[in-house]
């Protein structure tokens, strides 16, 4: 058994490349068909956790690429497939394209790209990227699956106005419809609160107030805690009139933690904290993914992210077509996981499979709370004529996804 | 005399409406209570729970019928009830996190799906020993037994394989590729067929165990019903061959199979999320557990029809019933 690898955040010093790691700890048959894919991201330096109780994550994303290279090994056993994962990880500041183009150069057409939407869509362009296969398992950016969407590119992490959408849902059935919308200063804070304005709109909920909070995440730990904060938001949130549910876009996590319980009026906190809308946490365990968390805890060490569950589905999407198929050229692969048959099992009780209009995978989104989960969505009553998954984002009527190839 | 004959004719149609009374007794785990639910097969009434150990899941009778096998998923163990005394009286071990087990038919060995492991744990009830183990697919769950005891098979839910085990060399002889998240496997009584059912794929697999190839694929469709509500899970073959169940999960019906045909006859309606389901002894009931209304049914074979919903502990998942 691997053993698992807890990498502290500070970490910057790394080699370009890193060298690609042993696919798995299980042997592959002899005759086996090798399946490269690889993995980029560049390891920002992030922040520590904003509360002791999280977990510092220095390698989200590629736990769970690489685990999903260890079940497509054990399918591989039977199947006579190999996977193996080429690790491509860009220190902070360092040049991601060009790590791409080296990627791209030793032959790799399934790239797994675990970063932000302007460095996905510099890779995506790249003109020798128009024959490959990238996964988008990080960006939520409602843009990259509508006026920036690309031909090259599949979504397997949920999008702003999937979450938003699904915690919607939830809120309409709850009817709290009224909402008091705060919003931080940051460029993601404000992507997240455009989708939540539109499912206000989608699903007739009504915003009786918005402000902006501002407050740029500062030092983490200070010894003081909560004696300036016990003040400041009671103030901030005073005066609202009458509304049933606090919403917050805090991407950024500097403030929105702080809300709960400190409201002037009492009232529950919702969207970036409190309950939140996700691809995963660590308390699902409906739909046998027990054993999927015991599974990743067990070889990486930590919880599983949305970013670690969003890379396994899009490593797992390949296993599926390669399986199914039996064919592991680009060609076939891509053709089956964008066709009628594919479908991706993740344990979240349906099977998933991509939009053909914006490439997105569609999926269950999950409310949790901290310790448990609260509910999934979509919620029960919201109808569709094809599939009920596609109440949850951009549907195909509404899309402004163009589907082109990068620039020759 | 006359009247006498009438009066008799009258008690015969009277017997004849009413549904005959069984004598068997049914058990039921409960998978969120950590109990078992002991059913009156003639009353059809709930006689006692029993407390068992944590996340009671698979149960399965002993070939002799005096004892109850049960997979203690989180204490990672296999208890023993004793049918007579009634209680627990000892255990078996079971690789960790077993989730569904299968007794060969000559009752000894009782092969156990290790669901956090990969692996398949080989156990001899008699000794109360481990005889090996066998690694599998990615999260193995559905077990299957040919009825000369020589092939077992054994379902991995996220490989989606069904992986033919050969019981002397405990080596995987084959491996067939099903739909997505297969989780049981059963052959027929002639062990010419085994049946796959695939939860997230929607399908069931009948497979030639011959040539191992998958002769039909099974699919269903429900009016007014959700295609990703139809979820199969359990499924079980009447010995005559003639008919086949399978337990939908939350499409909350039973599919009744024309098993020559291979063609579904109806859907049965039962309780919320049904997975597992047991027949009695002579094959005239059908018990199925439905785990999100926390009750059993009963159905009645011969007519087809669902006779009684029985409440029972919290989120049941198997039955076994007892002669």
């Amino acid at each position: 058994m691997r053993k698992p690898q807890i990498r502290r955040v500070g970490l910057l010093v790394m080699t370009l490349f890193a060298t690609a790691l042993p696919a798995a700890a299980q042997n592959a048959p002899a005759d086996a068909v090798t399946i490269p894919i690889a993995y980029i991201t560049e390891r920002v330096k992030e922040l520590p956790p904003f509360s002791l109780v999280d977990q510092p994550t220095g390698d989200n994303g590629l736990m769970g690429a690489r685990l999903g290279i260890d079940d497509n090994n054990t399918t591989g056993k039977f199947t006579k497939q190999n996977f193996t994962l080429d690790e491509a990880v860009v220190p902070d500041g360092g040049d991601v394209v060009g790590a791409f183009r080296g990627l791209l150069a030793k032959g790799h057409k399934f790239i797994v790209a675990d970063l932000p939407a302007a460095q996905l869509l510099a890779i995506a362009d790249v003109p020798e990227a128009k024959d490959t296969l990238i996964f988008n398992v990080q960006a939520k950016d409602d843009a990259l699956r509508g006026e920036q969407c690309r031909a090259n590119v599949l979504h397997t992490m949920p999008n702003y106005a999937m979450l938003a959408d699904g915690l919607a849902q939830y809120l309409m059935w709850k009817r709290w419809a009224n909402w008091f919308l705060v919003v931080g200063t940051g460029e993601e804070d404000k992507k997240f609160a455009a989708a939540l304005r539109r499912a206000a709109e989608r699903f007739s909920a009504t915003i009786v107030e918005e402000r902006e909070f501002d407050a740029a995440p500062g030092a983490r730990r200070t010894d003081t805690g909560y004696a300036q904060i016990q003040k400041q938001m009671p103030t901030f949130t005073q005066g609202v009139g009458d509304y049933d549910v606090l919403v917050v876009s805090d991407e950024r996590d500097a403030f929105g933690e702080y809300l709960q319980y400190r409201t002037w009026d009492a009232r529950p906190v919702v969207g970036t904290q409190g309950l939140v809308p996700l691809a995963w946490h660590r308390s699902q365990e409906q739909w046998g993914a027990t054993q999927m968390q015991n599974r990743f805890t067990k070889f990486a060490g930590r919880w599983m992210t949305e970013r670690d569950y969003a890379a396994w589905l899009a490593v797992r999407s390949i296993s599926e077509a390669t399986t199914r198929t039996n064919k592991t050229d680009y060609a076939s692969v891509n053709a089956y996981i964008r066709g009628p048959e594919f479908g991706v099992a993740g344990f979240k009780g349906q099977k998933l499979t991509f939009r053909d209009w914006d490439g997105q995978l569609r999926q269950p989104v999950l409310l949790a709370g901290a310790r448990t989960l609260v509910s999934v969505s979509p919620q029960e009553g919201f109808l569709h004529q094809f599939s009920e998954l596609d109440t949850l984002g951009f549907d195909r009527p509404e899309t402004t996804c163009k589907l082109r190839a990068p620039a020759q | 005399m006359r009247a006498g004959v009438m009066l008799a004719a009258a008690a015969l149609i009277a017997v004849g409406v009413a549904h005959p009374a069984v004598a068997e007794t049914i058990y039921v785990t409960n998978e969120k209570d950590n109990t078992i639910t002991v059913v009156d097969g003639a009353t059809l009434e709930v006689t006692k729970t029993i407390p068992v150990g944590q996340r009671p899941r698979g149960i399965t009778i002993s070939k002799d019928n005096t004892r109850l096998f049960i997979c203690a998923s989180d204490d990672d163990t296999i208890q023993v009830f004793d049918i007579a005394k009634q209680e627990i009286v000892g255990t078996l071990p079971s690789g960790p996190d077993p989730e569904q087990f299968i007794l060969s038919p000559a009752g000894n060995p009782l092969y156990i799906a290790n669901e956090d492991d990969n692996m398949v744990t080989v156990v001899d009830v008699d000794s109360g020993e481990k005889v090996t183990e066998i690694p599998v697919g990615v999260e193995p769950e559905g077990m299957g037994i040919s009825p000369d005891g020589k092939i077992l098979v054994n379902t991995s839910e996220t490989t989606n394989m069904a992986h033919f085990i050969d019981t002397e060399s405990h080596e995987i002889v084959d491996n067939v590729l099903v739909d997505s998240r297969p989780r049981f496997a059963e052959f027929t009584a002639d062990g010419k067929q085994l049946w796959v059912t695939s939860e997230i794929g929607g399908t069931v697999s009948v497979i030639d165990t011959a040539t191992r190839k998958i002769i039909k694929k099974i699919g269903f469709e429900v009016q007014g019903l959700n295609a990703e509500a139809i979820q199969p899970v359990g499924v079980r073959v009447t010995r005559d061959g003639k008919l086949a169940f399978v337990a939908m999960g939350p499409a909350n019906r039973v599919a009744v199979i024309d098993a020559q045909a291979l063609e579904v006859k109806d859907y049965l309606l039962v309780g919320q999320r049904v997975w597992q389901m047991t027949f009695n002894a002579d094959e005239s009931r059908l018990y199925t557990t439905n785990g999100n209304s926390n009750d059993i049914s009963v159905i009645d074979v011969a007519n087809l029809e669902v006779i009684k919903s029985i409440a029972v502990g919290n989120q049941p998942w198997g039955v076994a019933v007892a002669p």
